[in-house]
């Protein structure tokens, strides 16, 4: 720390170019001072500045620490690969032991959880994200890659297991789609940012059926567009491994290539729904019971095929509706 | 005896938090109560009664509401030691977001949601940044990237705090937090001595004592004028 506090600030910032972020976001005026060292800079407060802006002197130094130490760690690290998540069972609400003996998921699946309202579907995933060592009310563990995990998958706010899509989700805020993408790079120190901008946005309009530009305001996106544009920024731009998702409205936006997109990132997809067509996409699934995993189905040829058809009659309900947008009328069932 | 520190801006969700993370507090055999501090009106202790947990409240009406915690917490304090409860969580608004009541050698948490916007973090001053835990709440409203980038934004304010997200409607999110609250090594038998972790800002002029008049004139003590360019 005292290291720290004897250097100067622009030795600091050209080591550790994320420091501005640090200077800027904790209202430390810069510019013109950077000749002079942490401690120099420091007591150039006097006291009424000190308590106007707030500044906790003596943590400064300690606070910097931290978050290069954080940086440091984020960026040299080669990213975790979690190839496989393993949930041992606990108990249902009543007590009785869950009937499995480990439930493997692996990179690149779809598994989907499926049970009524209030059943445990968000305590497994609440288990998943606390990657629960017997201490949460289900008493499961979870493993990442058949090990004990580190740490720091409860505790660090940059390495979070799960990323969330779920039905009712808005953006709220101000921004173009170019902004607010570039927002998000910005906070996960992407490096090729410009491309990464692009790749999300043409990757978001090949999801959703009509096309937006990167200038549309992200609020005045459609339901189908929104959706397309967070599945395809959470698919590229998070280093979360598993992605969670609450059902995908099955209006604006194709679903089945929202799903390869999160698969060909390498993520592992956990998908609660009721929606046949997308349960029967999912490897397998988790039936939820009374707060317990009651059954684990391996989705079966004859489902495969089932799905199929069940897509076709997707298909063509979805051309009547269209039809109706359009204003027509609907005079026969057309059974193509 | 535990006493935790909670406080956050008006509306973040600090009441449905606390109230879902007793739930799994008590499943731990942990006698908890509360004591609800707020400027001019609250029913909050109505929801705590209603879950039975025991609550005191106190309304600091024309004072300002962390200052009135400041000068109560110690009473608040014996209470509940007299009553031997295992925690006390204390739930204070941050008004004007300057202000933190938060105590050393006493866990801080601090509530705030993903709606306040994108540079809230920076705006709050010590009540976030001097916080032990940031409990990040109406995540399931927004989306996965304003999420990602909001707590980030709060790491780098305060890089030495546990970070969490919590749904106060499902409680997702608070049996987490309960097992992050009680530390036997925190116990305390009074608050006599301890130190606020950050001092309160000055505030003393003709307006603090009932001046209503606007004017020169009339102002007096600490007063500040802002520099407005023509």
């Amino acid at each position: 720390m005292a290291e720290i506090n004897n250097r100067k600030i622009s030795d600091l910032i050209s080591e550790f170019p994320f420091l501005t972020s640090f200077f800027s976001d904790n209202g430390f005026e810069i510019s013109g001072k950077e000749e002079l060292t942490l401690s120099e800079y420091l007591a150039q407060f006097d006291e009424d500045e000190i308590e106007d802006k707030a500044i906790d002197i003596d943590n400064v130094a300690f606070q910097i620490n931290e978050f290069i130490k954080q940086m440091i760690a984020f960026l040299g690290k080669e990213d975790d690969v979690v190839q496989t998540v393993t949930i041992l069972p606990g108990y249902d609400k009543s007590g009785v032991a869950e009937d499995f003996e480990k439930l493997v998921i692996e990179q690149g699946q779809i598994i989907c959880i499926v049970g009524p309202t209030g059943s445990g579907k968000s305590r497994l995933l609440g288990d998943i994200e606390w990657v629960a060592q017997g201490d949460t009310p289900t008493g499961r563990s979870v493993l990442i890659n058949g090990e004990i995990p580190d740490k720091k998958w409860r505790f660090s706010s940059a390495d979070k297991l799960v990323a969330q899509l779920s039905q009712n989700m808005n953006f709220v805020m101000d921004l173009s789609v170019y902004e607010f993408v570039e927002l998000h790079a910005e906070s996960r120190m992407v490096q090729n940012r410009d491309q990464v901008i692009e790749k999300i946005i043409n990757k978001a309009n090949s999801l959703a059926g009509e096309v937006f530009t990167p200038d549309t305001p992200i609020t005045s996106l459609s339901g189908g567009q929104s959706r397309a544009l967070m599945i395809a920024d959470t698919a590229i731009l998070s280093k979360s491994p598993i992605i969670l998702i609450d059902e995908i409205e099955n209006a604006g936006i194709d679903r089945k290539k929202a799903l390869s997109l999160l698969l060909s990132e390498d993520k592992i997809v956990l998908m609660a729904t009721h929606d046949p067509v997308l349960a029967l996409m999912g490897d397998r699934r988790i039936v939820i019971k009374n707060g317990g995993i009651y059954k684990v189905i391996d989705t079966t040829d004859e489902e495969r095929k089932i799905l199929s058809t069940l897509e076709k009659m997707d298909r063509t309900l979805l051309a009547y509706r269209t039809k109706l947008r359009q204003g027509e009328i609907i005079t026969k069932i057309d059974n193509t | 005896m535990n006493l935790v520190t909670i406080s956050g801006p008006p509306s973040s969700g600090k009441t449905s938090v606390i109230l879902k993370t007793i739930v799994s507090l008590k499943k731990q055999g942990l006698k908890v109560a509360v004591a609800k501090f707020d400027c001019l009106y609250t029913d909050d202790d109505v929801l705590y009664k209603k879950a039975g947990i025991p609550v005191r409240k106190g309304l600091s009406g024309a004072l300002c509401p962390d200052h009135y915690f400041v000068s109560n917490v110690e009473e608040i304090t014996n209470w509940a030691l007299k009553n031997e409860f295992d925690i006390l969580i204390s739930e204070s608004a941050g008004l004007c977001n300057r202000c933190s009541p938060y105590i050393k050698g006493i866990k801080a948490v601090c509530v705030i949601d993903n709606l306040s916007g994108i540079n809230t973090p920076k705006k709050i001053g010590p009540m976030l940044k001097t916080a032990d835990i940031v409990v990040i709440t109406k995540g399931d409203i927004v989306s996965q990237a304003e999420r990602e980038v909001f707590a980030s934004r709060v790491n780098t304010v305060n890089p030495s705090a546990i970070i969490m997200h919590i749904n106060g409607l499902t409680g997702q999110g608070s049996f987490e937090l309960s097992t992050l609250l009680y530390e036997e090594a925190l116990n305390i038998d009074s608050l006599k001595g301890m130190e606020l972790r950050f001092p309160m800002p000055a505030a003393l002029c003709s307006y603090c004592l009932g001046e209503t008049r606007i004017g020169e004139s009339y102002q007096m003590g600490n007063v500040r004028k802002m520099k407005v360019e023509d």
